[in-house]
C-alpha cells in the first residue's frame, strides 16, 4: 500500500462519524418536513391571489402538496434501495440465474430484477452476458421486465400517494406479469429471432471480477450517489407528471374521467395500454398523474394498466434492444407483456 | 505505456471515468492511452455486463459504476 493509499485510509476513518450521525439526521429531518406539508401547502396556496375552492385553486393546492412530498419520498426511497443495492450486482446475478433450474429461474430473475443495479445504457452487454452463460432466455426476459415494472421507486411512491392496497395490487400484478411472460416468451423457441451476431457469441467469455469490498459507509455513499444521480435527472419529470396531475385534478370534471376511464368502457384498458406506451417518462413523473386520475374516479384497473405501460414497454429501451432482438423478437415482447396488462386491467375493473 | 480500455455505450459515467484515469495517470506519472469501447459486441465480447467496465493492458479490473479513487491508482501503479 502506499503513502497516498494509507493517508486515505485514515481519512476516511475519520468522516465516518459524518456518515452515521449525518443519515439519521437527515432522515428525521425530511420525516419532521414529510408531516407538515398540508399547513404548508394550504399556506403557500393562500399567498396565491386565486379562490381555494376555484379550479386554478385546487390545481395550485395539489402542485405545491406534491412537489415536496414526491421530492421527499424520491430522495429516501432512492437512497435506501441504493444502499440495498450494493450488495448486488449484475455479475452475482447471472452466477445465480446461471445455475438454476429453468422452473425457478422465473420468480427469481422476477426477484432479482427488482434488486439488481443496472442502467438500461448497459442492457445491450448485460443481456448477451445472460444469454452467453446458458441462462434462458425467457428467464431473461422475466429479469428485464421486472427491473422497471415493479422498481421501488414507482411502489414506494405508489404507496406514498395512493395507498397500500393499490400498491401491493401493483406489486403481485407486476411480479406475476414479469414471471408469467418470461415463461411463455421461453416455451416459445424464440432464439432464432435474436440478431445473428447474437446467437453466434453463445461461447462468450464469463469474467469474473475480485470482490470489491464494501464498508457500510461505503455503501451509504452509494446511496448518496444515486439520490444525486438519479434525483437529479428525474426531477424534471416528476414536476412535468405533478403539473399534468394538477390540470386533471383541478380542472377535469369526474363525470368526463368516468365517461373516458372509468370500468364501464370497455375499450378504456387497451386505449390505456396505446397511450401509455410511446410515453416516455419514469416511475415518479407518471404516480402523481395516476393519483389524480384515480381521484377523479378513474377505473383501478384502467389506470394500473397505463401506468404498467407507461414504466414497463418504453420505446427507447426497445430501441436499444434492437441491437440484440429482432424486430419480429421485439413485436412479440411487447404482444406478450402488453397482454399481461390487459388481463390485469380488466381483472380489476370486473372485480373492483 | 499502459493501455486504458473502458468499455461503455457513452453514458456519463463512462465519460467521467475517462476523466478519472487520465488525472490519476497524470498524478502518479504513468503514461497511459486510453481507449473508449463502445460497440455492444465489442463490450460483450471482453465479458462486461454492467458499464463502464475497466481493463488494464488486456486485464478487466472493474465493472460497473465510477472506480474507487484509491483502487485505480492501485491498478495503475501495478
Amino acid at each position: 500500500m502506499t503513502t497516498e493509499t494509507q493517508d486515505l485510509e485514515h481519512h476516511k476513518a475519520n468522516t465516518d462519524w459524518h456518515w452515521y450521525i449525518g443519515v439519521p439526521v437527515a432522515g428525521l429531518t425530511g420525516w419532521l418536513i414529510y408531516g407538515q406539508l398540508i399547513p404548508f401547502s394550504e399556506w403557500v396556496t393562500s399567498l396565491v391571489p386565486v379562490t381555494r375552492d376555484s379550479h386554478p385553486g385546487e390545481a395550485v393546492a395539489f402542485f405545491v402538496y406534491d412537489v415536496p412530498k414526491v421530492l421527499l419520498l424520491l430522495t429516501a426511497i432512492v437512497f435506501i434501495t441504493g444502499v440495498l443495492r450494493s450488495w448486488f450486482s449484475p455479475e452475482k446475478t447471472r452466477a445465480i440465474l446461471a445455475g438454476k433450474r429453468e422452473i425457478l429461474g422465473y420468480p427469481i430473475a422476477a426477484l432479482l430484477g427488482v434488486l439488481t443495479p443496472f442502467c438500461s445504457c448497459s442492457s445491450v452487454p448485460l443481456f448477451i452476458g445472460f444469454v452467453s452463460a446458458g441462462i434462458p432466455l425467457g428467464v431473461t426476459f422475466s429479469f428485464l421486465i421486472a427491473g422497471p415494472m415493479v422498481g421501488p421507486v414507482g411502489l414506494g411512491l405508489l404507496y406514498g400517494l395512493v395507498g397500500w392496497q393499490v400498491a401491493t395490487i401493483y406489486l403481485v400484478f407486476g411480479f406475476t406479469i414479469a414471471m408469467m411472460a418470461g415463461w411463455v416468451m421461453g416455451r416459445m423457441n424464440l432464439e432464432r429471432y435474436l440478431q445473428d451476431w447474437v446467437r453466434e457469441m453463445n461461447a462468450g467469455p464469463v469474467t469474473d471480477l475480485p470482490q470489491e469490498h464494501l464498508t457500510f459507509v461505503d455503501r451509504l455513499k452509494t446511496g448518496l450517489d444515486q439520490v444525486r444521480e438519479i434525483v437529479g435527472k428525474v426531477w424534471i419529470w416528476v414536476v412535468i407528471g405533478i403539473s399534468i396531475g394538477a390540470l386533471i385534478h383541478g380542472y377535469v370534471p369526474e363525470s368526463m374521467m368516468l365517461q373516458i376511464m372509468g370500468g364501464e368502457a370497455w375499450w378504456s384498458v387497451p386505449a390505456a395500454v396505446v397511450v401509455g406506451v410511446p410515453m416516455y417518462t419514469n416511475a415518479a413523473g407518471v404516480i402523481p398523474i395516476v393519483e389524480a386520475l384515480l381521484g377523479k374516479g378513474a377505473a383501478v384497473g384502467t389506470t394500473l394498466a397505463f401506468m404498467m405501460s407507461v414504466i414497463a414497454l418504453s420505446l427507447p429501451e426497445m430501441i436499444i434492444l434492437k441491437q440484440v432482438l429482432t424486430l419480429r423478437l421485439i413485436g412479440i415482447f411487447i404482444a406478450v407483456v402488453a397482454s399481461g396488462i390487459l388481463a390485469t386491467g380488466y381483472l380489476f375493473n370486473t372485480i373492483l | 505505456m499502459k493501455n486504458v480500455k473502458i468499455y461503455g455505450p457513452g453514458c456519463t459515467r463512462c465519460d467521467k471515468t475517462e476523466a478519472l484515469v487520465k488525472e490519476a495517470a497524470a498524478r502518479l506519472g504513468i503514461d497511459v492511452e486510453v481507449e473508449k469501447v463502445s460497440d455492444a459486441r465489442s463490450i460483450a465480447m471482453a465479458g462486461v455486463i454492467s458499464t463502464p467496465g475497466l481493463a488494464i493492458d488486456g486485464k478487466l479490473v472493474h465493472a460497473g459504476g465510477l472506480p474507487d479513487a484509491a483502487r485505480l491508482d492501485d491498478w495503475l501503479s501495478a
